[in-house]
């Protein structure tokens, strides 16, 4: 490990220190909650914590502090705390509660935890994570989530990629809507006993940084356009991904980067920029004036069988719009991944399913007019199940697929030699999701002090891949459970520092700064719009840094970055003033974040020469095309530590990984 | 299949809340009928941009239907002329060549214009903040399946739970009455165990917060209900009403 040296204008510690506890696996999060120092609860109401986002995550973690007696100021760029892009998760949250009788437990939700993160996550956070996943769903519950039943009354599961037990909670196709209206639902009780102060359309711009420590932030009032000064104890960003880097996304239109680049800026590590999340089912691109890809929960894999034809001529006859998919007869139809992936079937990794895909569509069996799609069917399931109980399950996903493509997989195509044939669904791998972050220890604390990170914004816990229904569960458990404790750790020698003044040089000095970038952005007066711009971004960014990567390709991406950003800082065009509202300058700022992301990506794709869960360097593979990792050589966290520019690469700092409880070996989904 | 179809979009402009507003006229040509709304907003935004000048201001965000930050009154419907779907779900091939399409703000004196398109709606985080939760703290929770809550019960609670919160039923109703979205709220945690602790004082609290707010009366025309993108049953109402007259016989 590389010593860090010191720097002041940084803040950045000395030592990366994870600060995992001593002990056995499953005794590590005991054993820390019982030697922790706590606040104790005069001392509380002295402390003021700011929580940047709203969704699963900073929701949770606001409320629940609030509730233990902080003071919080929570902020959101929507214009209620209810819209974070938590609502938009489908499938649902995984328990290790073992409620089916299906041998289930901490170890092993633990476990496939970790192998389907491909040996990349830390051991301890996600052992931790699968401990307090129980207590989730009891906590949802008690909150009046109306999660699915059995006719008995009690909870219904079902199963998801990446498992071979049913431990996914679920409320229909909505779970991710229905567990953050849980969280806004305990947020506003705290916002009307006044300890929480929401701010809904803010944006947080700046970090500020007084003696080392993290104490206020610089956020912009979308509506006023305005800057304005918060100060704190401590911060806490939960901001989401960066999944937005490649333009078209199933992230919201407002996802960004750029609370999570303002505290890189500020010396917090960026880790595992790299394992990026492609979702194998979302519908496929139709055109260049899409805004955004929309995702098919992974929960259809569960009754939908993955197909592409067989014969190539009938993929040539479906891309000319010859033939309809429900023309294939099924001796002619290749299920590949049930024929690759035996054991696991259509219920593999959403990373090896994606690189499936992609695999057949680039041999030439896509099956739409741009040869960028495979079919996922339900004529098997409607068989077995009837009609009634796969629209019970997955109805509104079919009339969602429907009004956006006027195909309703649902309906009977035809009949052929006495078997029914219904429409399927076309399907095609996107960016859904981004597994590295902002570097955190145990405790979830960045590598500034009383900076901390928790959600998707932090990287601890999926490794290269994350497992389906466990996004939701990692933002509750850091914002429920976790977070509310560790952050006690760090707090509970900052009793005696009084309630900060905003009147510093120091926030002087950030609200300078970040006036002088918007300046700026309004002075470029170039031709070319923030939309154009973010389009050649995603371009480059899926054609070199998405599916498949190669050296030649990630270095020819990061030139073609350099040029990009230099394009962006003379040709852009911001039209309106930075008073009051202007959306467009909302955009740019935003954008100038995307790119240094893409950058960072590119430099630890370039980086890891090896093959790793939703990291895929074609010239690290096996004769069959499975992911050839190197555990010898890149058994480590990447975490990149900003060099003061934006024009300088990132140092590479790594956090070598150590497992106890768990044997590194090959992924297998195969038997 | 796909096609091109060009029209006439009328779009409701206005600079700020104070400012006088007005509506403009933009010719759109060759738009693509597989291209949602918003993206057809997009374009006509780009456009703007080019000409240098500034883009019609809307909210949007998910583009899946379920954040519920999208609105636009559109041909005289929140949400345009689809049931069952929000503004981002709207494809253009539910228009046609020719035509001239309306786009306006929500319109309601609870919902303020911020600009443009654009209002706020602020007032439903209050009202949730007046009583739309269980008065829990984390930590303290039993095991989840301690709780046995018959399917029936949960389904509809889960139904009455989707609300999305985006104010298309205050925007259709002629009296501004929130009534719907208050009484989903009512409705999900008055059907479960969980709500019916404090039921008496979470309606009482939210439908007085509602009415300080300035929405206006129910008089059952049930436009919320026929508009809502989500399907939210006017029955609804009719439960609210009930918890809400328990718990005034209770006083």
């Amino acid at each position: 490990m590389e010593d860090i040296k010191k720097d002041k204008n940084n803040a950045a510690q000395t030592v990366l220190d994870s600060k995992i506890p001593e002990g056995p696996i499953a005794e590590k999060w005991t054993n820390y909650k019982a030697h922790q120092k706590l606040v104790n609860p005069a001392n509380k109401r002295r402390l003021d914590i700011i929580v940047v986002g709203t969704g699963l995550a900073g929701a949770s973690a606001a409320s629940t502090l609030a509730e233990m007696g902080f003071n919080v100021l929570n902020f959101c760029i929507q214009d209620s705390p209810r819209r974070a892009h938590s609502i938009a998760a489908q499938g649902g949250i995984n328990a290790a509660k073992n409620y089916q009788n299906d041998g289930d437990s901490i170890y092993r939700l633990f476990y496939d935890t970790v192998k389907g993160g491909d040996y990349r996550a830390r051991e301890a956070n996600v052992y931790r994570l699968a401990e307090v996943s129980n207590a989730i769903i009891d906590q949802c519950v008690a909150q009046g989530v109306p999660f699915a039943r059995e006719y008995g009354g009690t909870l219904a599961n079902r199963s998801f990629g990446g498992a071979q037990v049913s431990r996914t909670f679920y409320a229909k196709g909505q779970t991710g809507q229905q567990l953050l209206l849980g969280a806004y639902s305990s947020l506003n009780r705290q916002i009307q006993m006044g300890k929480v102060k929401s701010y809904n359309r803010y944006e947080m711009h700046d970090i500020v940084i007084i003696d080392g420590r993290a104490r206020g932030i610089i956020a912009r009032n979308l509506v006023t356009g305005k800057l304005e000064r918060f100060a704190a104890h401590a911060v806490v960003i939960a901001t989401g991904g960066y999944g937005n880097t490649y333009f078209l996304s199933t992230n919201a239109m407002a996802c960004n980067c750029s609370a999570a680049m303002a505290c890189y800026r500020k010396g917090a590590f960026f880790a595992n920029p790299a394992f990026v999340q492609i979702h194998p089912t979302c519908i496929p691109v139709h055109g260049d004036k899409q805004s955004k890809l929309t995702l098919m929960s992974e929960s259809l894999r569960n009754d939908g069988r993955i197909w592409v034809p067989k014969k190539l001529e009938d993929a040539k006859a479906l891309q000319e719009g010859r033939k309809k998919g429900s023309d294939i007869p099924e001796e002619d139809r290749d299920y590949y991944l049930e024929r690759r992936y035996p054991a696991f079937g259509n219920l593999v990794p959403r990373d090896v399913a994606s690189r499936a895909a992609k695999e057949r569509c680039d041999k030439g069996y896509g099956v739409n007019n741009t040869g960028l799609a495979v079919f996922l069917d339900f004529s098997e399931s409607i068989e077995r199940l009837g009609i009634d109980t796969v629209r019970q399950r997955y109805g509104n996903l079919f009339d969602m697929y429907e009004e956006i493509t006027d195909v309703n997989p649902g309906e009977l195509a035809r009949t052929i030699n006495g078997k029914d044939y219904y429409n399927p669904m076309m399907i095609y791998p996107a960016i859904h999701y981004t597994m590295g972050g902002i570097w955190v220890d145990y405790e979830l604390q960045t590598t500034v002090k009383g900076l901390f990170a928790i959600g998707e914004c932090n990287f601890s816990d999926h490794g290269a891949n994350r497992l389906g229904a466990s996004a939701l569960m990692q933002g509750l458990a850091d914002g429920y459970f976790v977070l509310p404790y560790t952050i006690q750790n760090y707090l509970s020698d900052q009793i005696t520092v009084p309630h900060f003044s905003t009147n510093t040089p120091e926030f002087d000095k950030a609200e300078k700064e970040v006036q002088a970038k918007i300046d700026h952005l309004m002075n470029i007066k170039g031709k070319r719009s923030v939309d154009s711009i973010h389009k050649e971004l995603g371009h480059i960014m899926w054609e070199y840094v998405g599916m498949g990567r190669t050296k030649e390709g990630l270095e020819k991406a990061l030139k073609l970055l350099k040029d990009l950003r230099k394009e962006f800082e003379t040709n852009l065009f911001v039209p309106g003033s930075k008073e009051g509202m202007n959306i467009e300058l909302d955009k740019a700022f935003r954008l100038n974040d995307f790119i240094t992301m893409g950058e960072l990506i590119a430099y630890d794709a370039l980086n890891r020469n090896e093959s790793c869960g939703g990291h895929f360097r074609e010239e690290y593979q096996t004769p069959e095309g499975e992911a050839k990792r190197d555990d010898e050589n890149y058994f480590y966290v990447s975490c990149w530590k900003y060099n003061g520019s934006d024009e300088v690469a990132p140092t590479l700092i790594k956090e070598p990984l150590h497992y106890e409880a768990i044997k590194v070996q090959t992924r297998n989904y195969k038997s | 299949m796909e096609s091109n179809i060009s029209f006439t979009l009328k779009v409701w402009r206005q600079a700020g809340p104070k400012e006088q507003g007005g509506f403009k006229e933009y010719p759109m040509k060759d738009i693509p009928t597989d291209t949602s709304f918003l993206e057809m907003l997009d374009i006509l935004n780009e456009q703007l941009v080019e000409k240098g000048e500034e883009p019609i201001a809307f909210d949007h965000d998910c583009r899946e239907g379920i954040c519920g930050m999208c609105s636009l009154y559109i041909n005289g419907h929140p949400h345009g002329p689809a049931t069952g779907a929000t503004t981002c779900q709207l494809y253009m091939r539910r228009f046609h060549d020719g035509e001239t399409i309306t786009v306006e703000p929500w319109r309601s004196a609870a919902f303020p214009i911020i600009k443009d398109l654009m209002v706020d709606r602020n007032a439903f985080d209050k009202i949730q903040q007046a009583g739309g939760y269980v008065s829990f703290n984390c930590g303290g929770a039993q095991d989840a399946n301690a709780i046995l809550i018959p399917k029936t019960a949960a389904d509809e609670a889960m139904d009455s739970a989707t609300c999305i919160g985006c104010g298309a039923c205050v925007a259709a109703c002629k009296n501004g009455s929130a009534m719907l979205f208050v009484s989903a709220k009512v409705s999900q945690f008055a059907l479960l165990p969980q709500g019916r602790a404090e039921a008496a004082r979470r309606v009482k609290a939210m439908v007085s917060k509602m009415d300080e707010l300035g929405f206006g009366n129910c008089t059952n025309t049930g436009a919320c209900a026929a508009e809502c993108p989500k399907n939210i049953k006017l029955s609804n109402i009719a439960r609210l009403n009930r918890e809400f007259l328990c718990a005034k016989f209770k006083d």
